[in-house]
């Protein structure tokens, strides 16, 4: 097959529709149509992961420059979140990142906490601590086995996905959903974990790694893979810092920013873990970096669950956790608080908070305005994967199609985020 | 020797109001974070001199978003910027209120690349207008959409529509 029959395959969108020659607002004229060729990569293209549109300038297979069409799946969640209680928010939030949902439920549940001032037990930072490294595994596995997909190995995709899985059925048995999880509650969960869930998490501790590590074998110093990724869609540190990149993404050009480590949240700071960082900013240490942070995870699991607090799985807020059904139907102060916490007639002080965790994408910020009722007044959603999809241009100007194709895989993009 | 400074919020507040005494209009401290309402003629200025202010150093622009306060007079809409210095680690939001009848104010995609999208963002929700920004269009809307959804005056549900009968889920 010649390229340009390759081209063509690629160009579903047939190339006879007004939008096809228009790109960065003007029109795409008569001399620049004869010079290169003009390629629409998406809106829904198998190769893109997701419902991405990229109207591409090609010299022959070289991208001469390249724009981002964005907002397919945008759902305004911002403007959603503005008619909703604080506890109805965490729904919306698992719509955001979905291959880490817990992350962002728990990040907001920390953001009210920070507003209402709500200690947290040990007990349920711990419990947090697993979920969201759990949840940052999974959202790794599936970013790194579709990056070897990319480069032509399907094998470790369907093998390490059996393990996301795995994960999954923990949500299931914590929460009762698998993938939108809805997970935990304003001050805590909603109740201890099972027996069977920590039964559960210690034998994927006991038999990831093997998985994990047989993945790595077959791709990490595979020859064609290391082709493929190496020197492909490259950032420097600083280009990186100036476009906001953060999670693995910046780290693999370099900078150690972690907001685990950085403004720790959820008791992270009595765990003992390391950032790992790249040198060179291209997808091979994309790669790499959220491979290592996996191991990491695995660790911090490891130690959260041994050393895991007694005490209780919410903290005692009456005001904003929901009382105990037997409370709510037996005594009268249960009905009451529950009647208030449905019923919003709690204040909530006024003010402004920023609070961000470390999603499975970077630094997933949570910036609420608060004037005092039940919903927010402004709720912003730092989002990691909007911000540096803005980069992708520059990283993909002069490469070829195909590493195009890898860079986005690697970057992580993420529909849900990206559009809100 | 370079002397080791603890930057703190107070040491920040006292370095801004030395250097730019006339443009600051409050400054506060909440939930640990501090507070700066800036003027607008200055906002690129001051974020550029925290950026490259040797000791302060604030090279990491964490968001940009808008707010809208319908009740402020002249002060309707506000556009905060969160930064956070990485050296120091530590966060600060810059504040700018515009009125809703002009709401322009200089563009940051000269100092952080990143402003960019997030400012088409803002543009787009809020209407606000990023002067000598490159390519200042509606993002994540379709591009025909004539108002800014964001304001508080736009309800969440469009009444005009017939598409959406919710008459048997009791609404």
């Amino acid at each position: 097959m010649t390229i340009q029959e390759l081209i063509k395959m690629i160009n579903i969108s047939g190339g006879s529709s007004e939008h096809d020659h228009i790109m960065h607002g003007k029109e795409i004229t008569e001399k620049e149509i004869k010079q290169y060729n003009f390629l629409n990569l998406g809106p829904t293209h198998p190769a893109t992961h997701g419902i991405f549109q990229n109207v591409l300038k090609m010299d022959g297979e070289i991208i001469v420059d390249a724009e981002p069409t964005i907002g397919y799946i945008h759902r305004a969640f911002e403007k959603l979140a503005e008619h909703r209680p604080f506890y109805q928010i965490p729904t919306i939030t698992d719509r955001l990142n979905y291959c880490s949902a817990p992350i962002n439920n728990i990040g907001w549940h920390l953001t009210v906490e920070k507003l209402l001032k709500i200690e947290t037990p040990k007990r349920v930072d711990y419990l947090r601590v697993i979920i969201m490294e759990l949840a940052r595994i999974a959202d790794h596995i599936v970013c790194n086995s579709v990056i070897a997909v990319d480069t032509g190995a399907l094998t470790g995709f369907l093998y390490v996905f059996q393990w996301r899985e795995k994960i999954y059925e923990i949500y299931e048995q914590i929460c009762g959903a698998r993938l939108t999880t809805n997970i935990g509650r304003i001050g805590g969960f909603e109740r201890d974990f099972s027996e069977n869930v920590f039964l559960n998490i210690n034998s994927f501790l006991k038999e990831f790694p093997k998985v994990l590590s047989e993945f790595e074998k077959l791709v990490m110093r595979n020859r064609i893979f290391m082709d493929r990724t190496i020197d492909v869609g490259k950032i420097t540190p600083e280009r990186a810092l100036e476009y906001s990149f953060s999670g693995p993404n910046l780290r693999a050009a370099g900078v150690d920013y972690d907001v685990r480590v950085m403004s720790p949240y959820c008791s992270y700071e009595d765990f003992d873990f390391k950032i790992p960082v790249g040198t060179a900013g291209d997808s091979y240490d994309r790669f790499c970096v959220r491979q290592e942070e996996m191991w990491q995870s695995l660790s911090i699991i490891q130690q959260a669950v041994q050393n895991m607090p007694q005490g209780s799985y919410h903290a005692d807020v009456p005001e904003f956790y929901l009382p105990p059904k037997e409370e709510v139907y037996g005594s009268m102060e249960g009905l009451i608080w529950h009647f208030k916490i449905v019923m919003g007639e709690i204040d909530v002080p006024k003010g402004q908070v920023y609070h961000s965790v470390e999603g499975g994408n970077g630094e997933l910020g949570f910036y609420l305005v608060s004037d005092g009722g039940r919903q927010p007044y402004r709720l912003h959603f730092r989002r990691p994967s909007f911000i540096y999809y803005q980069a992708y241009p520059e990283m993909i100007v002069g490469s070829m199609l195909s590493d195009a194709i890898l860079t986005m895989s690697s970057m992580n993009v993420i529909a849900g985020e990206l559009d809100a | 020797m370079q002397r080791v400074v603890k930057v703190t919020n107070d040491y920040i507040a006292e370095a801004i109001l030395q250097k730019f005494p006339e443009s600051i209009r409050s400054i506060e401290e909440s939930y640990a974070t501090l507070d700066i309402v800036v003027a607008k003629e200055k906002i690129i200025e001051i974020i550029t001199w925290f950026k490259t202010h040797e000791v302060l150093q604030f090279n990491f622009l964490t968001s940009l978003c808008g707010v809208h306060f319908p009740d402020k007079k002249d002060e309707e809409l506000s556009v905060v910027y969160h930064m956070h210095s990485f050296i120091n680690n530590i966060r600060l939001r810059i504040h700018v209120f515009l009125p809703i009848s002009l709401p322009e104010i200089p563009t940051l995609t000269g100092v952080f690349a990143g402003a960019n999208w997030m400012e088409r963002e803002t543009f787009e929700f809020y209407g606000v207008k990023f002067d000598g920004h490159p390519d200042l269009r509606i993002i994540l809307n379709e591009e025909s959409m004539t108002y800014h959804p964001l304001r508080k005056e736009y309800p969440l549900i469009d009444d005009s529509r017939t598409d959406k009968d919710d008459k048997y889920f009791g609404r």
